[in-house]
């Protein structure tokens, strides 16, 4: 189990002084300028050594995402634009940074856009996270105040400006083109890749969108080196994570953990266990809504890192575990997972607009038990010409969902048919 | 997808509070010079905190403010589900978040007691006009499940009991009756930690009574400043706020003085100003609270025009009277 000094977030539940004073008690800004001495490419290069993935879903090493950035300042500024659009379903970690833990990120977004060579970095926070947002600007006001931030901003000869800035309820807008979009003002309609933002971004200039997880463990990374941050997971999995833990878990949380932990481990250390025993597991959404559920048998032996549920085609996502019991109606679950995506659609693709709606309406048939067994291929098929069809990764990841239940869950939906068919429930039910 | 479209019953007019106004360019500083359509959001949103809604005078006030066309801004006012288009109840309007996490937690019974206690229907305003509500999508807060949101605050950890005891007391505060109910965990947990104990983190205990959310909606915690820092968002802030302003004539500023041996009165003392504005002060000449204390409106209107990225902190803070009274405190010691 991960040891409490070996923990990045040192006050993630905020109990703690929350003032940069505090921040810097827990070693926060301790010889930031000499980090930034390094260089830029040392530090890129110690983030690539360090295996650092991206914490935002995808996975992408932040290290190589870094080195896309142009060697040099031409014409055009650069830009660092940090992900706070935090609204996978399951997913309430970064909320814990923002406003218990600020400077972290703060520091973190100076060191990234120095080694990215941006002087100025805008935070985009989702606009719901209201009180967040007040809470990270203080922090941000309280940097500039000390010189942390502004001109030679700590010290380090490098002049930089984190502005925070926000959204106002759009999904959509965590997809990084999205956001750039709704950062330049407009509606939050992803653009067609390439060109990617490390050649065209906000504002058309080189730009990288990370992660807020991401960025605010770059300054500990650098700090105890890339081969502590390499001891924590199994290799390609490197680190210590944060997991958000919801659902039917006897003490649902937030808490970091260290990379390839095993999923049972997670729940019954931190959560109190399964609501009525493991025993009583139905199923578990690993990474957020956009990933497959795992039945209970895969789960006994889930490990929690990219690779093992890349194998189980799941994905470790953002790392939000959303748990349900026996009583889960788990056809319902997915649908309204479902009725989410239909919701949050931009309307820009055909396939998504068209298809969620559609996806959603059959799923609804199907947690009433009011269609024909064919119909649960026929999804299937649908789902399979929404996913790759798409501008962006929504139209996938309204398709994956619908898929893992199909996988795992064939038999619950087929009962659930006949049962209505028949006016009673079949055999294998009445047996429970 | 959903289609959103404005009120049928417009108000006639909009505009910005004064201290809306200077907030909004604050905003709009954030951006280089060319790009203030960024500030669209956040401009939109202030006016829906202002007014309770977006309306169509609002958005065509601020699209000439950021030199938008007025259609980009609809589109951005309608895409975007936080703006709402028609008035909500005066004095609640309840968000449920009703997605996956929320909805295994119980999500389904608060839509339950909403429907009973405000309205059928979402969007319907209750009976004394008072309340609405709407169900919506994943809010953040899953580990807190099951949540809602109310204005600026979340209120988690809740069922059916407990929200409407929240409804109850959301009702009686409205009649004067009783404090507003304090947003957070109604289960007495103080942030995301495993309820009834620490599983990690044990060292970081006890130091705070609330956690950062709360603290600020109880004002327990400071607020963040209209004029972010930065020395380019100054900049161009004192750009727009002196847009289409009288500039104070030279007569109007108030005498200054050399720095005194002894460096003067510790003007950090008057609540509001810090190092920074120590500094400017000082720069213009000004090192003692008698100094400030006889300043006259058109001095502070002098001042204020100087005081780059800190305008309207003079009379926010009202640094006359408090001046006022350390002078008053100083002379008393001496």
């Amino acid at each position: 189990m991960l040891q409490d000094s070996d923990r990045i977030f040192q006050n993630l539940y905020g109990m703690a002084d929350r003032s940069l004073a505090g921040a810097k008690s827990r070693g926060c800004w301790d010889g930031t300028a000499a980090l930034i001495q390094r260089g830029h490419d040392a530090i890129i290069e110690e983030i690539k050594e360090s295996g650092l993935r991206g914490r935002g879903g995808a996975g992408f090493p932040t290290g190589l995402k870094w080195s896309f950035m142009p060697k040099e300042v031409k014409d055009r500024p650069h830009y660092l634009v940090v992900n706070a659009d935090e609204s996978e379903p399951g997913t309430c970690k970064d909320r814990e940074i923002m406003r218990h833990d600020p400077h972290t990120l703060i520091e973190g977004c100076l060191i990234a856009s120095f080694a990215m060579r941006a002087n100025a970095c805008y935070i985009y926070i989702r606009g719901e996270y209201i009180r967040e947002r007040e809470a990270l600007q203080v922090a941000i006001d309280e940097a500039y105040d000390a010189g942390l931030l502004g001109k030679n901003a700590a010290g380090s000869g490098w002049d930089f400006d984190l502005y925070l800035t926000h959204g106002a309820g759009a999904y959509i807008c965590g997809e990084e083109t999205a956001l750039i979009e709704s950062l330049e003002g407009k509606k939050g309609m992803p653009r067609l890749k390439p060109p990617f933002p490390a050649g065209v971004g906000l504002y058309g200039c080189p730009s990288t969108v990370n992660n807020v997880e991401s960025i605010a463990v770059v300054p500990t990374i650098l700090r105890r080196g890339a081969s502590w941050f390499k001891s924590f997971g199994r290799p390609n999995n490197a680190g210590t994570k944060l997991f958000a833990v919801s659902g039917h878990v006897e003490k649902p949380c937030v808490v970091e953990e260290a990379m390839s932990i095993t999923l049972k481990e997670l729940i019954d250390k931190h959560c109190g266990g399964v609501r009525g025993g493991w025993g009583n597991l139905k199923a578990v959404i690993p990474g957020g809504s956009s990933v497959q559920c795992l039945p209970k048998a895969i789960c006994d032996e889930t490990i929690m890192d990219f690779d093992y549920l890349r194998e189980q085609k799941s994905g470790l996502g953002t790392a939000a575990v959303i748990v349900m019991d026996q009583s889960t109606d788990v056809v319902k679950a997915i649908w309204r997972l479902a009725k989410f995506y239909k919701h949050e659609s931009c309307g820009q693709c055909t396939p998504c607009r068209e298809g969620t709606g559609w996806m959603m309406r059959v799923m609804d048939r199907l947690v009433r038990g009011d269609a024909e067994i064919e119909e649960i291929d026929m999804l299937y098929d649908v789902s399979k010409q929404v996913e790759g069809h798409t501008i962006c990764a929504l139209g996938d990841a309204a398709a994956w969902p619908i898929q893992g239940l199909i996988r795992h869950f064939r038999d619950e939906i087929e009962d659930r048919i006949k049962a209505k068919k028949a006016g009673r429930v079949s055999a294998s039910v009445a047996a429970e | 997808m959903s289609t959103r479209r404005l009120a049928a019953e417009q108000p006639e007019h909009f505009a910005f509070s004064p201290e809306n106004l200077h907030w909004a360019k604050g905003q709009i500083a954030k951006f280089p010079d060319g790009r203030q359509a960024s500030a669209v959001i956040p401009l939109l949103w202030r006016a829906q905190e202002q007014e309770g809604w977006v309306s169509k005078p609002a958005i065509e006030t601020i699209s000439h403010m950021l030199d938008m066309p007025e259609i980009r801004v609809l589109e951005v006012a309608t895409f975007y589900f936080m703006f709402k288009l028609a008035p909500v109840g005066s004095v609640a309007h309840f968000e449920i978040c009703g997605t996956t996490p929320c909805m295994l937690c119980g999500s389904e019974e608060l839509v339950e007691v909403c429907k009973r206690r405000i309205s059928p229907k979402p969007f319907a305003v209750s009976a004394d006009g008072k309340f609405s509500w709407e169900e919506v999508e994943c809010l953040g807060a899953c580990s807190n499940a099951p949540m809602i949101q109310i204005g600026k605050d979340y209120y988690e950890d809740l069922d059916a009991a407990r929200f409407e005891a929240l409804l109850d007391g959301m009702a009686a505060w409205s009649e004067g009756r009783g404090e507003k109910p304090r947003p957070g965990s109604a289960k007495g947990r103080f942030a995301s930690e495993p309820l009834g104990g620490l599983t990690s983190l044990y060292d970081q205990q006890g130091g705070n009574a609330e956690n950062a959310s709360v603290a600020l909606a109880t004002g327990a915690s400071p607020e963040p400043r209209a004029i972010p820092g930065g020395v380019a968002v100054m900049e161009r802030a004192q750009r727009l706020l002196s847009e289409g302003e009288e500039p104070a004539p030279d007569s109007d500023r108030p005498q200054g003085i050399e720095r005194p041996t002894d460096g003067g009165d510790d003007l950090k003392r008057i609540k509001g100003v810090g190092p920074q504005l120590e500094a400017l002060l000082n720069d213009l000449g000004y090192y003692t609270f008698a100094q400030i204390a006889g300043w006259s409106r058109d001095n502070v209107r002098w001042v204020d025009q100087h005081l780059a990225g800190f305008r309207g902190r003079i009379d926010r803070d009202d640094w006359v009277a408090q001046a006022k009274a350390l002078a008053a405190a100083t002379s008393l010691k001496s």
